[in-house]
């Protein structure tokens, strides 16, 4: 499973990369365990979240998932092009199905990508 | 520990083809094999076809097997005709649905074919025991009986490409027809029906077969756009039909009256059936409930066990099933709601995930085939 060493994790799937702002997705094994992503619902730009919190939701025909930040921080872009292709989040999820960028004002409970790797299996 | 899952025929297929698996009423099932929208799309427009070995079949077999059967399902079947199925349900002696199934009048006329839910397997097949005990009939489990369905608008010309000759009986039938033919030297009995809404097949074959007839359905059907689907397709598919799952729509206070399904119950001269009478106080006082379907405005869309209420607030049901249709891109769901508020057109709220989402009742199913 594609774990990319360049960013962070935390134990619901959700990556954060070091970029200021950071931007925020799910993994490639959140989103394969979800299958096809069919909606994905985002916060508005401008909303400050604390580290943990329920930012918004991800549906697949199967099931529907809450995201939660990694980091606490303000809402700085949101990836609208996911209106419109929510399947980018599987097609792509570290990439082009990217969530959320935050302007972190503190860090959140994650783990590096060895550590993510062995929690995945 | 856990007991171990119980694995198809099919089951070194679903790894080669690198599927996704999931437990299932005790068995390790295929989910989806790649995406689960374009195996949906697969059965809606060309063909799919779905290991369902997990079902519980079983044949009912001596000179008193319809009377046995009419002691345990809700519908007459010394009434049909050989070659012929129907839906039915069996149910407790308090009237709850203990599964919905298919019963099919083999062919040749010596006996019954039974395909029960893989969940309540051993619960119908423990009531058909029972109902055989004092009688000269025999309830005949078939475990090593594999099932593949073979599903949407082009499952008959999959057959046809797999082998015209031994396909012609299965093309000639009508829905919920039976019969028995060999399709490229493997021995099948098959019916037309399905669980997706669309034509299609239900084959069975010794599990010994299963592999070599799924791997030439694929291969003939692969350029007529025949994906293998799992079940992730196959829930989204029957809610997208309307057809109801023991369980959701199924069991508790909710039976065929709730349901639309009281053409099935056939309630005279059945004295012996289990349930009868509480079938027929369940008929006769009508449904203080029923199943109805819902689409959300919106793109956020209630899922099962989402409370529904009036616009005013006042709580009149739960939704049963619910997700993205993957054919009309609005969430859709089946529904519980006070009878009084069934009406196709009546406006609902649903309380989605914390936010109250409006819904609209309307007619079942929500995608008709074709």
């Amino acid at each position: 499973m594609d774990v990319p060493a360049d960013r962070r994790y935390t134990a619901e799937h959700e990556w954060i990369d070091a970029g200021d702002p950071a931007t925020v997705g799910v993994t490639a094994h959140a989103a394969q365990q979800l299958g096809d992503v069919v909606f994905v619902a985002l916060p508005e730009v401008g909303r400050v979240l604390a580290a943990g919190e329920v930012f918004g939701e991800i549906e697949s025909t199967k099931s529907v998932s809450d995201l939660f930040a990694p980091a606490a921080g303000e809402v700085v872009a949101v990836n609208d092009a996911l209106t419109d292709d929510p399947g980018a989040v599987n097609a792509d999820p570290y990439g082009a199905g990217w969530l959320v960028r935050l302007r972190v004002s503190e860090p959140g409970s994650t783990m590096d990508a060895e550590a993510y790797r062995t929690l995945v299996g | 520990m856990t007991q171990a899952l119980r694995r198809t025929p099919l089951a070194e297929r679903h790894l080669a083809l690198g599927a996704a698996l999931c437990p299932f009423a005790g068995w390790e099932m295929p989910l989806r094999y790649g995406s689960d929208l374009a195996e949906h799309r697969a059965v809606r427009t060309a063909a799919g076809l779905f290991d369902v070995a997990h079902m519980g079949q079983s044949e009912l077999r001596g000179p008193d097997a319809a009377r046995a059967l009419e002691r345990v399902l809700v519908s007459r079947v010394a009434t049909l005709a050989p070659g012929r199925a129907r839906y039915t349900m069996c149910c407790d002696a308090d009237g709850t649905v203990v599964d919905d199934l298919i019963v099919a009048r083999l062919p040749e006329d010596d006996g019954y074919w039974i395909v029960a839910n893989a969940a309540n397997a051993a619960e119908v097949a423990a009531r058909l025991d029972g109902a055989t005990a004092d009688l000269d009939a025999d309830h005949v489990p078939a475990p090593e009986r594999a099932l593949l369905a073979l599903q949407g608008p082009r499952a008959a010309d999959v057959l046809a490409a797999l082998d015209a000759t031994g396909a012609a009986p299965l093309l000639a039938l009508r829905p919920f027809g039976a019969a028995r033919t060999t399709l490229d030297g493997v021995a099948v009995l098959a019916s037309r029906t399905g669980y997706t809404g669309e034509d299609g097949f239900e084959l069975a074959c010794d599990a010994a077969d299963a592999g070599a007839l799924w791997d030439r359905l694929l291969a003939v059907g692969g350029p007529l756009g025949l994906l293998p689907c799992g079940l992730a397709a196959r829930d989204s598919l029957r809610l997208e039909a309307g057809l109801p799952l023991h369980g959701s729509e199924l069991g508790g206070d909710l039976g065929p009256f709730e349901t639309g399904f009281a053409r099935i119950v056939q309630l005279d001269d059945r004295d012996e059936l289990v349930g009868r009478d509480a079938l027929a106080r369940r008929r006769d006082a009508g449904p203080s409930r029923r199943v109805v379907g819902l689409v959300a405005e919106g793109r956020r869309g209630p899922r099962r066990g989402a409370v529904v209420r009036t616009p005013e607030g006042t709580e009149v049901g739960t939704v049963t099933s619910g997700a993205p249709s993957p054919t009309l891109g609005v969430p859709i769901a089946l529904a519980a709601v006070a009878a009084d508020r069934a009406t196709v057109g009546t406006v609902l709220v649903a309380d989605v995930r914390g936010v109250d989402v409006p819904v609209r009742v309307v007619d079942l199913p929500f995608v008709r085939r074709g």
